[in-house]
Parts: C-alpha cells; sequence; structure tokens
C-alpha cells in the first residue's frame, strides 16, 4: 500500500471530502502541496497550518505536504516543472521562486508559466541577535551592532537559509549599507539558523518573526530593527531601518502557486479555496501572530507582482555579482 | 526531583485516561504495521495519518502520534529481519545481523532481541527525558557545526577502525558512499553536482532508502536464489520455530548484551537530540560501536544477536530523543518530529522554551504515555511473532515474488517516482555483486546516509573559520569527540604495525 492509498482510505474513513458549492472542476485525488523549502521552516509550517484549516474547516480534499528543500528552491522548482498539466499539484513559493531561475538558467524554469493561485502574505525580515553573546558584550541598537561588527570583521557570522537566498540578499545590503564584512555562512532552513543564534554559533540573523519567536518570547533573542515599512506590533521597540536612515524595506512573498499549465478550471477552484482559507479566522489570527503582512493577490495581478518583483531581484543579484 | 516525580504523576494521569490509552494501543499497532512496510516508515505514518488527529484534543493527538512514531520503530525491524528488505530507514541496520540470524533458524532470537532491545531503548532515554529535559536541550543548542563534524568523524572511524575487515576495501566502500551521497544539489553553493547524463531526476540526489532496499531487498534475494540453486530445489528461508520455552530462553540470553542496550540507549537518545540527525545516523552509529566494543567483532554482519540490539535500542531512544529539540526549541531533530511539530502549531500549542511552563499538562502527558507506549509496543510485537515466522516457512519459491513486489512499492511508495524504482533495482545487481566479490556493504550505507550531513558541517565549520581546522580541536565540545575520533582511525593501523613487527620478531627467531 502506498501512501496515496493510504490517504485514499482516509478520505473515506473520515469524510473529510467536502464539496464546493459553485467550482465545476474538483480535486479527483488529494492534493500535493510542494514546499519549497526543509522541514521546520516559516514556510513548512505556514503549509502544514493551511493543511490543518483546509481540513478541520472541510474546505477541501486532503492535503499532502510533500517538502522538496535543497538548491534554493531548485530542487522544488524542477519538480513543478516536471508536473506540467498536472490539476493536483501545488506549490507554497517564497522569493528565489524569482531568484533560482534567474542564478540557474539550466533549470529552464519559467516562472510565467506557472498558475498564479493566490498570494497569502507576505513575510517580514528583522535584523537579530543574542542578548547574551558569548564575548559579554550587549547590544542593544542598530548602532552597537555595526560597531560590533565592524570591530570583528569578518569574524562576524551572519547565519542564512542558503548561498544567494533572501538572507544572502539581506546579508549584502547590510555589509554594503554599513561598511561591513561580515561572513555569511548557509544553513538548510530558517528553523536551523535560528538555532545557530540561539544557540551563540552565530552572531546575527536577519529571520523572519515566526522563526525567532520562540527564542524571543524566551528572552534569548533580540530583534534591532526590521525591514518593514512600519514598525512591527510584535516589536514595538525595534525601529524599521527607513527611520534610521537606510531606506530599505524587503518582504517575502508566501503565495500559493499551481503546476504550469494547470488547466483554468482548477485553478479557478484553487483560487475560491485559498480564498477561503484566507479569511478563516484562524488564517487572520496566524498573519497577526507571526506579523504577516500583504493583500490577497490573484490571478493576472499576482502574475503582475511576480513580473515587477523579478525585476527588482534581478537588479539586486547582479549589483551582488551573482549573475551577470 | 520530587517536583519532576510529581508532574510525571500526572502526566501518568492524563495518559492513562481510557481515551488515551486506546489512543496509545491503536497508534502502536498502526505504527508496527506502517513500519514493517518496506518504504513506508514513521514519517509516512505521522504524515498520512495527522489530519485524523483534529478528531481528538491536542493532547490525544499527540499520543497518538507518539504512540505512531515508536511502534514504526518496533515494525521497521520485523522486515529487516525476515525479508532482508529494510522496513524503514531507520531498520537498515538491523538488516546488517538480524537477516543472518534469520537464515540461521534463529528468527525468534532476532525478533525478540529487537524488541527487547527497543523497549530499552524507548524506557532509558525516556528516563533520561524525565530527568534532565532542560540541560540537555542546551547541550542541543550550543552543538554547533564543527562538533556535528566530529561526531560524523567518530561514526566513521567506527567503520573503519573494525578488526577482521578488509581495510583497504572498507575505505572504497565507504569512498562509494560518499560519491553517491554527493550527488544533487550542493546545499552550500547551491549548484548541481554529478548530475549524470543529465538526468534531472538526478538533481533531488540519491534517496537513502532507495539504495538500501536495493542493495539489501533485492541483492539479498539474488544471493538467496543462488544459494537455493545450488542446494538443489525448493526450499524454504529458514527453519525457524516459536515455542515459550525459546522465548523464554532467548529473553534471558539477552541479559547478556545489557552493556550493548546501554550503548545503544545512550547513544541513540544523544543522537537524536542533535537537530537534523535523528534515528538513521543514531542506529548506524549505535551499530559500528557495538561492533568495535565487542570481543568478537569478526561474528557481526554474520548472525550476532548484539548488531540487532544496538540499531534497535538506538532507534527507539533516538525517537524519543528527537522530541527534546522539537519541544524545548520548537526545532525538529528528525523529519517526523517536523511533521509533529506541525501539528503542534495547529493544535494551537506554542513549541519552544516556554512550552514546559506553559502547558505542563501536554508535556507531561506526552512523557508519560511514552513510557505506556512502550510497554504496549513490547507486548503487541512480542505477540505477533509467531506469525511472522510462520510467513518465513513459507517455500522460497513462493516467498520470492513476495519479496521483490515489497522492494518494488517500498522503492516506489516514499517518492512516487519511477525513476527511484529504476535505481533501486540498479543497486540491487550492484549490492549483489558486491558481495559476491566480498565487498562489505554497511560502509557504504552509512556514507550515503552520513555523507551529506559530514560535509555541509566540514564546509559550514570552515566558513566559519576562515578555513582554520583548529576550529575541530579548541571548541569544548568538538574537541575531544575529534581526538577519539582519530584514535579510534588510527587504532587499526597502530594494531596492524604490532603485529608485523612481531611477525618479524618472530621470523628472527
Amino acid at each position: 500500500m502506498n501512501a496515496k492509498m493510504m490517504s485514499a482510505m482516509l478520505l473515506t474513513t473520515t469524510g473529510l471530502i467536502a464539496t464546493p458549492a459553485l467550482a465545476e472542476w474538483k480535486p479527483a485525488k488529494p492534493i500535493e502541496f510542494v514546499v519549497m523549502a526543509g522541514k521546520g521552516g516559516g514556510a513548512d509550517k505556514a503549509v502544514r497550518y493551511m493543511q490543518g484549516i483546509i481540513a478541520e474547516e472541510k474546505l477541501g480534499p486532503t492535503v499532502t505536504p510533500v517538502n522538496k528543500a535543497g538548491g534554493s528552491g531548485a530542487v522544488a522548482l524542477n519538480y513543478m516543472k516536471g508536473k506540467k498539466g498536472d490539476n493536483h499539484t501545488i506549490m507554497f513559493t517564497l522569493n528565489s521562486f524569482y531568484t533560482t531561475p534567474l542564478r540557474q538558467p539550466k533549470l529552464g524554469v519559467n516562472i510565467e508559466t506557472f498558475t498564479p493561485i493566490m498570494r497569502m502574505a507576505e513575510d517580514t525580515f528583522c535584523l537579530w541577535v543574542n542578548k547574551k553573546r558569548n564575548d559579554g558584550k550587549e547590544i542593544k541598537t542598530v548602532d552597537e551592532f555595526v560597531a560590533a561588527a565592524k570591530a570583528a570583521g569578518s569574524k562576524w557570522i551572519m547565519a542564512g537559509t542558503g548561498k544567494n537566498s533572501e538572507d544572502n540578499l539581506l546579508t549584502d545590503f547590510l555589509n554594503t549599507a554599513y561598511g561591513l564584512k561580515m561572513k555569511y555562512v548557509p544553513y538548510k532552513g530558517g528553523g536551523k539558523v535560528a538555532k545557530q543564534l540561539a544557540g551563540n554559533n552565530a552572531d546575527s540573523t536577519v529571520n523572519n518573526p515566526s522563526e525567532q519567536e520562540g527564542f524571543y518570547k524566551a528572552g534569548a533573542t533580540r530583534p534591532l530593527a526590521c525591514f518593514t515599512d512600519k514598525r512591527l506590533a510584535l516589536f514595538p521597540d525595534a525601529p524599521t531601518f527607513k527611520e534610521i536612515g537606510k531606506d530599505f524595506v524587503y518582504y517575502m512573498q508566501r503565495t500559493v502557486v499551481g503546476a504550469p499549465g494547470m488547466s483554468a478550471d482548477a485553478a479557478k477552484y484553487y483560487n475560491t479555496l485559498f480564498s477561503k482559507v484566507f479569511n478563516s479566522k484562524k488564517w487572520q489570527s496566524y498573519r497577526t501572530k507571526k506579523a504577516l503582512q500583504g493583500d490577497p493577490l490573484a490571478g493576472g495581478k499576482l502574475m503582475a507582482y511576480w513580473k515587477k518583483e523579478r525585476s527588482v531581484h534581478e537588479a539586486m543579484l547582479k549589483k551582488m555579482g551573482a549573475i551577470k | 526531583m520530587t517536583e519532576i516525580f510529581g508532574l510525571l504523576m500526572d502526566g501518568f494521569g492524563v495518559a492513562l485516561q481510557p481515551l488515551n490509552l486506546a489512543l496509545i494501543v491503536f497508534g502502536c499497532a498502526a505504527g508496527l504495521f506502517i513500519g514493517a512496510m518496506p518504504g513506508l516508515g514513521s514519517v509516512n505514518g505521522v504524515a498520512i495519518l495527522l489530519p485524523l488527529t483534529y478528531l481528538v484534543p491536542p493532547t490525544g493527538a499527540i499520543i497518538f502520534l507518539a504512540a505512531l512514531y515508536y511502534g514504526a520503530m518496533y515494525g521497521g525491524a520485523i522486515s529487516s529481519i525476515m525479508l532482508g528488505i529494510p522496513g524503514a530507514s531507520t531498520a537498515v541496520a538491523t538488516t546488517f545481523d538480524g537477516r543472518p540470524l534469520a537464515k540461521k533458524g534463529l528468527a525468534d532470537k532476532a525478533l525478540t532481541a529487537a524488541a527487547v532491545a527497543s523497549f530499552v531503548g524507548g524506557t532509558i532515554s525516556v528516563i533520561l527525558f524525565t530527568l534532565a529535559a532542560p540541560p540537555l536541550a542546551h547541550v542541543a543548542l550550543v552543538f554547533g557545526d564543527p562538533e556535528e563534524f566530529a561526531l560524523m568523524m567518530l561514526a566513521f572511524a567506527t567503520f573503519v577502525g573494525l578488526g577482521g575487515d578488509d581495510i583497504a576495501k572498507t575505505i572504497f566502500s565507504i569512498c562509494i558512499g560518499l560519491v553517491l551521497a554527493a550527488v544533487g544539489f550542493d546545499t552550500v553553493s547551491g549548484e548541481p553536482r554529478l548530475v549524470f547524463f543529465d538526468i534531472t531526476n538526478f538533481m533531488d540526489g540519491i534517496k537513502f532508502l532507495v539504495l538500501a532496499i536495493g542493495i539489501y531487498g533485492i541483492g539479498e534475494m539474488l544471493w538467496t536464489i543462488e544459494e537455493n540453486r545450488r542446494a538443489g530445489g525448493v526450499s524454504q528461508l529458514s527453519e525457524a520455530t516459536v515455542t515459550w520455552k525459546r522465548t523464554v530462553a532467548n529473553i534471558r540470553g539477552l541479559l547478556a548484551t545489557w552493556k550493548t542496550m546501554l550503548m545503544g540507549s545512550v547513544l541513540g537518545y544523544f543522537v537524536g537530540i542533535l537537530p537534523a540527525a535523528g534515528a538513521t545516523p543514531g542506529s548506524l552509529m549505535a551499530y559500528g560501536f557495538a561492533k568495535q566494543m565487542s570481543k568478537e567483532p569478526d561474528s557481526f554482519g554474520k548472525g550476532n544477536v548484539e548488531g540487532v540490539v544496538a540499531p534497535e535500542a538506538a532507534n527507539n531512544a533516538a525517537s524519543t530523543g528527537s522530541m527534546l529539540p522539537m519541544l524545548t526549541l520548537g526545532i525538529p531533530g528528525s523529519p517526523t518530529t517536523a511533521i509533529l511539530l506541525g501539528g503542534m502549531v495547529l493544535w494551537g500549542l506554542e513549541p519552544g522554551p516556554r512550552l514546559f511552563t506553559e502547558q505542563p499538562e501536554f508535556v507531561w502527558g506526552l512523557i508519560a504515555s511514552l513510557y505506556a507506549a512502550n510497554v504496549v509496543a513490547l507486548i503487541l510485537n512480542v505477540a505477533f511473532i509467531p506469525l511472522f515466522i510462520w510467513v518465513l516457512k513459507l517455500p522460497f519459491t513462493l516467498l520470492a515474488p513476495v519479496i521483490f513486489v515489497l522492494c518494488l512499492v517500498g522503492g516506489y511508495a516514499p517518492n512516487q517516482s519511477m525513476y527511484d524504482v529504476w535505481l533501486m533495482l540498479l543497486f540491487g545487481v550492484v549490492g549483489y555483486l558486491m558481495r559476491k566479490l566480498d565487498y562489505p556493504l554497511a560502509p557504504a550505507v552509512l556514507a550515503v546516509v552520513l555523507g551529506p550531513l559530514a560535509e555541509r558541517a566540514l564546509r559550514q565549520s570552515l566558513l566559519i573559520s576562515g578555513g582554520e581546522v583548529s576550529i575541530f580541536f579548541t571548541r569544548a565540545y568538538s574537541g575531544p569527540i575529534m581526538v577519539v575520533a582519530i584514535i579510534l582511525l588510527l587504532l587499526p593501523l597502530g594494531l596492524m604495525l604490532r603485529r608485523r613487527l612481531r611477525g618479524v620478531q618472530a621470523d628472527s627467531q
């Protein structure tokens, strides 16, 4: 018996199938929800959370999360490319959706062929340090951070989620903006990055709030400033970089995307499904708790947003020297 | 101490409520079955049954899934021993000696050993968990890349530094494993590596379970077919029988392996605690250590019961261990706990440093249920041994196609990909040839599991230190581990030199 058969059995035994009200097309089997990152990171947690909302509120059929980590999303993109025309495979994607195809033209992935479904949120980034550093230095402000990092030179370790990832872009920005030489060390997934900081194996990170939340609440780590337009309600004491004179705002999309060449009816079905998820009480409270921003975007608007973001990222990667 | 005891008793009050007890029994039984199916392990089981848990309160849900996790650890050993097909990646090390035991007609001994060792490993680790969760969580937290690499070196050292095996062949086998492990995307640079013939599937890398089922399942089947033909006709896999008398004698015989059980349990538990490792590396390392510690290392791989005891104690201990970072840090210690973690978020719990103080009922209910799940899984497992033995008595002509089909299913199930199935068949043939040429297979398997972990830890460490190798020796935890690893690596060389010297002296006299 394989996993699919087992889930099919479960479907019949637990009666989780709910018929969508108007959509003509409906899934004939469990939906595969690909996560572009490893288990335990921000994206993975969000997918499993949505899976739960769909199951609990009986919005749709069984959703099976499938982790395709590695290669900054290249494994997942390659997998989706192979699912061309598949109506039962969707993916939860991040900004590596733009950067990875740009950096690896060999993959032959064109994001314009993917089916836009819905942008569920935009995640935020903050600069984090440990409250009890091994050297005993107390860092409370960006100025103190800059002084300490400058003194340490290339011995200052910035942990992040993979080479040329979002975290790498932000590290590069900080290095340029403040004249630092921080060394960027890539890890697999934001959960592991957060742990490096909490265990003092790294000096700073640019984690999403959700990734540092546990350690923050336990009093282990501290956000110094955030890459947002406005201060986050969760961390009222942390200024935005705008406030302290560096105009840099950066968000990460948390978007549901369908396999390339998905039928229009199926796309419509998923659109309705994820609107319901978006509007559910649980997702709304999740957004508040995890400091998620961004309105829902779908269809052509989402595609336009992708194209715009892709050119922004292309410029950033060129500046970094990651692409020509 | 009394405080912990009081909390634990409250926990038992939760775990032994009728609904929760029923969930433990059902979870263990489902886990046993899922674990015994080749290809399906605790990860699949927990993922598939996660949606079911919305029907019960969070404490019941985690108790059910934890019992399933445990049951799968017990169940994985069953097909490893009976059919030579690893039931799950965590049970691959169990095939090394479990299968030869079964072929000698001692399947009941191997199955009993697996069940009892799992029980001991599970129980010791829960006791460690009960007594010292917060300080150990701290160790897990400060354990960085250099420490992880030192630990991986230690694991490799135990496999190279084995007396008896041909060292050159062992190193060759490890190298093959390392090359296979390098296939796919490189996490540090993000570049694809060793994508043969531009087959894009190679970008995903070679899955460990596919390799293990190929080498052990298919390879073993080919091997047995050849033996059977030589024996000239219809035979059965094993002359095994099971009686009460034999079972009692088996359990008594296991008392002599207490050292190995203890070693496997403690080692498994610590490896389980470290994020990124989990039960598969833990069980392989325990096997290597058991062989290293043994007075007769030559008997390993040929049906030494300690070779079953060590990995089975370790994989259960690791599964408990991996819950520690999940609960206290909110970081999964294994793929299965990563899914459990997702479940907890959904049930409205916040895993992390404050869970122990904010949700004592949940945490202690879970810990108490782990004690109970161990007892239930042991009883279920021992009760089913006669059934398993009956399967073994089927004629091989009937069993061979069943094994073949199970291998195919096992190769296909985890990723639903035919590419994996072809690869598995290829590894089956290669594994068979390697056995004919007398190359040890276990080191290759170990290298495929630990290779990627070791490589990443090495490169990240060197990035941090700016290329200075001293980083491995100057840190509090990694230094001692590294030194032990190097001694273990050099030990066989020293022994060989001494033997040579003595030989020279003997000749000259």
